[in-house]
């Protein structure tokens, strides 16, 4: 991890091992699949659900302010604990979380590189348990909206070209063949992607064993695609978790300074009435 | 617990790339199976053995996949 621009902002699942039940570290699992926890997680872990605890459950939106600071308290964590999230889907909502941590200001989260897939196929420690913190007080910071894009800002950077555009969903959501992942259910009215995007799918970014990429290797994948942090970038995909992923990739392994995250993503774009539409595959997209 | 004989394999079906991730946890066996790209979850299943657990995961996988449309670009 050293060649990376922040290696602090990443622990192996060894280092999670040996200090996942340190007094100052709360270890947080988050999953795409949220009852996946309840089958076996990393000792001492607990669990915040994507769905419920990490989103506003009535008007689409990130955790309020105070939401974040009752989640963080509830889950035993100060603003000086040293937090450690993991999930599945080589960390996609473990990613979102961080986000959300870091707009609120919490100076030290981080991801542990590889997630559950890469602790599950160690063979490490899993256990049933469910901890129960005791309650922790927790102030947040002001939210730091520099590093996420509304729908204003896309549109600008859509129309000027002004910022690296990067759609990290696969190359058959980005040309428009699919509206959804496989599988998955459809939530726009419109496929295609953001005028000016450019496809680099998040999953470019990672090893098989699901941890990331070297320095170098990112450096060239978002390079030879014009990402190389000489002007902004945004990152989205469909619901802004997979974008979570990129964004921190950019941002931390790579040391980009201006990186935002459109949360809105293509559920908010493919659903505007007149919003531009490109479709069909970038050069990237045709190669993956 | 530890997980045991972690094992993942690509196959395709109903015309769609999948992988699927099997492992046991005490006496119980896991399957986990996704759509490969992007690498979306699409089921987690359990099983007495790997070939229960598996077959119950390809058999959701496939429900699933075949709902998916391809569009015309």
């Amino acid at each position: 991890m050293a060649d990376y621009a922040h290696p602090e902002a990443l622990v192996s699942t060894g280092w999670v091992a040996e200090h996942g039940n340190d007094d100052n570290v709360r270890v947080v699992e988050v999953d795409v699949d949220t009852k996946a926890y309840d089958e076996g997680h990393v000792p001492g872990a607990i669990a915040w659900a994507w769905n419920t605890q990490l989103c506003d459950t009535v008007r689409r939106d990130i955790l309020s302010s105070r939401q974040l600071e009752e989640l963080m308290a509830a889950s035993g964590v100060t603003p000086d604990t040293t937090l450690i999230i993991y999930g599945d889907n080589n960390n996609w909502f473990a990613a979102w979380a961080l986000w959300q941590a870091r707009i609120y200001g919490h100076k030290d989260v981080r991801l542990m590189n590889g997630g559950r897939k890469k602790w599950l196929a160690e063979g490490r420690e899993m256990v049933t348990d469910t901890p129960r913190p005791a309650r922790a007080s927790y102030t947040a910071m002001d939210a730091d909206n520099s590093l996420r894009a509304f729908l204003p800002q896309v549109q600008a950077a859509s129309a000027a070209r002004s910022s690296g555009l990067v759609d990290v969903r696969s190359p058959a959501e980005f040309s428009g063949e699919l509206l959804a992942p496989p599988g998955l259910p459809e939530t726009c009215q419109r496929g295609g992607h953001v005028p000016g995007a450019r496809s680099i799918p998040w999953g470019k970014a990672c090893n098989e064993d699901g941890t990331f990429k070297s320095a170098d290797e990112l450096k060239a994948l978002y390079a030879g695609e014009g990402i190389d942090g000489s002007k902004p970038v945004i990152a989205y995909c469909r619901i802004g978790e997979r974008s979570s992923h990129t964004w921190f990739v950019l941002k931390y392994l790579l040391g980009f300074d201006n990186v935002t995250n459109y949360d809105g993503s293509w559920t908010e774009w493919g659903n505007l009435v007149g919003a531009p539409v490109e479709r069909g595959a970038n050069a990237s997209a045709a190669k993956s | 617990m530890k997980t045991e004989e972690f094992q993942e394999r690509k196959l395709e079906v109903a015309g769609w790339p999948v992988n699927l991730a099997s492992y046991r946890l005490g006496t119980e066996w896991h399957c986990e199976a996704d759509n490969v790209s992007p690498g979306a979850r699409l089921c987690r299943t359990t099983g007495a053995t790997r070939q229960e657990a598996e077959e119950k995961a390809l058999k959701r996988a496939k429900e699933l996949l075949s709902r998916t449309r391809r569009h015309t670009v």
